[in-house]
């Protein structure tokens, strides 16, 4: 099996703090790959560096083979690696369909010409754009608040709504960075099975940040766990629940 | 594009007939004041378009329009200069010396200053909110400078024998332009894009959305038009000086979109016509009263109570619609009202 993304010793310091140290992943194509780790183990540091936020200190970072390190974020999300954000970041005041539409513009092939003029190619890219968006707020289960401010919708909402946009930026990875946090048993499931859909039906390799360990064992393939910034263990759910070190790590050792 | 040239033929069409009818029937300060209001509303649509809807809080667009002034006026009005050698003013003939040049010198215009817009927008890229105000506002101080010690074109004393090629079907054509123009960016990729970049900048490049192109893209944008408005302003006027673009010129759009709400772009061209107005009706006030001074202060405390009743300007970041229009009318609920939830 190929590795879509692969790190090597990827390594950050913020001043004296190293926040990630030596970190390596290999996250297969067409795979449910898990990070997990207690509070500031550095997994949001780690999506900040594969998404092109940070500058890795040390280490590569490979993206279908292509080097990560030294891209910008719109460089990044051109190779297609597309996240979305543990606090979430929507565009408030646009509209729920807006919003999706965003993540088509990188693939928009017009110039401000053809907006200003209004052409063809505007129309055709405006419903490209509207299509894509479309297709994937009901593929969320969002298509009926489709006219909404951003900022309208519930919390549970808006968390879909930012895998969304995310999704129609047609990635080929998309990292969600803790996209259960704060949702109720209910709502947790139904994200679960959005997804696994995502990786069955959109052959989106995902790679998931997250806290709730339930959802985690249940739906990845693989999972990695850190701990200060180091990984601690590396396997199936069933060989992490029962790692001593995972267990230490996370209740705490005598 | 069809339906663009016929509202395009239409309005013009539209802007012909009232600029007859101002001409024959209307007293001569009224049509000044109507002029004045349609140069401003093309500085305040396309401010709108950097400050509004991109966010990035620019300062500089009184140096814009000076730009768009003097460059079109090179090319319109008989330049004066001290030759030593001869020991008199020798003078320069323009290079479009009849009303056919108008349009072009204002292009030509709007496009030194768009170039303007580029060599600001770059390297002020890293800077935000109040850096980039601070830097603008520079620009703006480094324009005029830069006029007042150029001799050629009037220096500190300013350019005198602009030929007065301004009206007001030509305010308003470029009015129509720059609204249609900024209506169809709006609602476009790219408008979205803008404000995605308002409303995250790092959402908005991690969508893959180039945050300093499209910045540069407003600034270019916002810049072209300010200079036309500053080529039209130049000509209604006659006389333009260092002076005319000085900052308190860029306060003011500052002010009418504040006024208006800022990213709204209807409320850019209310606040546009209240804040160009407002001071002519209230000099007949004045008068009345006999309260000389009274006119500041009214303007001043509308602005005030604004901000104090409505921070957000009168329409926010709405658009004016019929829809809106209905909805405010008491007792009529309008249907697809948002928030449900």
């Amino acid at each position: 099996m190929t590795s879509l993304l692969a790190t090597e010793d990827l390594t950050i310091r913020f001043g004296g703090l190293t926040a990630v140290d030596g970190f390596c992943l290999k996250v297969h194509e067409g795979e449910l790959f898990g990070l997990i780790g207690p509070n500031g183990a550095g997994k949001t540091t780690v999506f900040n560096m594969l998404t092109g936020v940070y500058l890795p200190s040390e280490g590569t970072v490979h993206c279908d083979g292509r080097l990560v390190n030294g891209m910008n974020p719109v460089q990044v999300a051109r190779l297609g690696v597309s996240r979305t954000f543990q606090n979430i970041r929507l565009f408030d005041e646009l509209s729920v369909l807006e919003n999706a539409m965003t993540g088509a513009h990188q693939h928009s092939k017009i110039n401000l010409f053809d907006s200003l003029f209004r052409t063809p190619r505007h129309y055709r890219e405006e419903k490209r754009q509207r299509d894509i968006a479309y297709r994937l707020l009901e593929f969320m289960g969002l298509e009926d608040r489709a006219g909404l401010a951003a900022k309208q919708l519930p919390y549970g909402h808006r968390r879909k709504l930012e895998i969304a946009r995310a999704l129609a930026t047609e990635p080929k990875l998309i990292c969600l960075d803790e996209p259960a946090a704060g949702m109720n048993t209910g709502e947790k499931a139904e994200l679960s099975a959005l997804i696994r859909k995502i990786r069955d039906e959109l052959k989106v390799t995902v790679l998931l940040i997250e806290h709730d360990m339930k959802l985690v064992m249940g739906i990845c393939e693989r999972i990695q766990v850190l701990d200060y910034g180091k990984t601690i263990a590396l396997g199936t759910p069933k060989e992490i629940q029962n790692d001593p070190k995972v267990i230490e790590a996370y209740l705490g050792g005598e | 594009m069809g339906r663009m040239i016929g509202i395009l033929v239409v309005s013009l069409a539209v802007v012909l007939g009232v600029n007859w009818f101002l001409d024959s029937y209307i007293d001569q300060y009224v049509v000044r004041v109507i002029n004045m209001c349609g140069i401003s509303i093309i500085l305040a649509v396309s401010l709108n378009v950097i400050n509004g809807l991109c966010g990035q809080f620019s300062l500089g667009h009184a140096g814009f329009m000076a730009i768009g002034a003097y460059v079109s006026a090179w090319f319109t009005t008989t330049l004066r200069y001290f030759d030593e050698a001869q020991a008199k003013y020798v003078a320069i003939e323009p290079m479009f010396s009849s009303q056919w040049g108008f349009v072009p010198a204002l292009i030509v215009g709007g496009i030194a200053a768009a170039i303007a817009g580029a060599v600001v927008g770059i390297p002020t890229l890293r800077l935000k909110g109040d850096y980039l105000a601070i830097a603008t506002l520079g620009f703006g101080e480094i324009v005029t400078i830069m006029i007042t010690n150029f001799e050629t074109i009037g220096g500190a004393n300013g350019l005198p024998g602009l030929p007065a090629y301004s009206n007001t079907f030509w305010i308003f054509a470029f009015v129509v332009i720059v609204v249609m123009f900024s209506w169809y960016l709006q609602r476009s990729t790219f408008g979205r894009a803008l404000i995605a970049i308002r409303e995250n900048e790092l959402a908005a490049e991690v969508m893959g959305i180039s945050a300093s192109r499209m910045k540069v893209m407003a600034f270019i944008y916002g810049a072209f038009f300010a200079g036309i408005a500053g080529g039209l302003l130049g000509h209604l006027l006659q006389t333009i000086s260092p002076a005319t673009f000085n900052f308190m010129k860029s306060i003011e759009v500052v002010v009418m979109l504040v006024l208006g709400g800022l990213g709204s772009m209807t409320g850019a061209i209310v606040g546009a016509i209240v804040l160009t107005a407002l001071p002519e009706a209230l000099r007949d006030v004045e008068s009345e009263i006999g309260l000389v001074g009274v006119r500041m202060v009214a303007y001043a405390l509308v602005l005030i109570l604004l901000m104090i009743f409505r921070p957000q300007g009168i329409f926010g970041q709405k658009e004016l619609s019929l829809k809106l229009l209905g909805r405010l009318i008491p007792g009529r609920k309008s249907g697809n009202a948002g928030g449900e939830e």
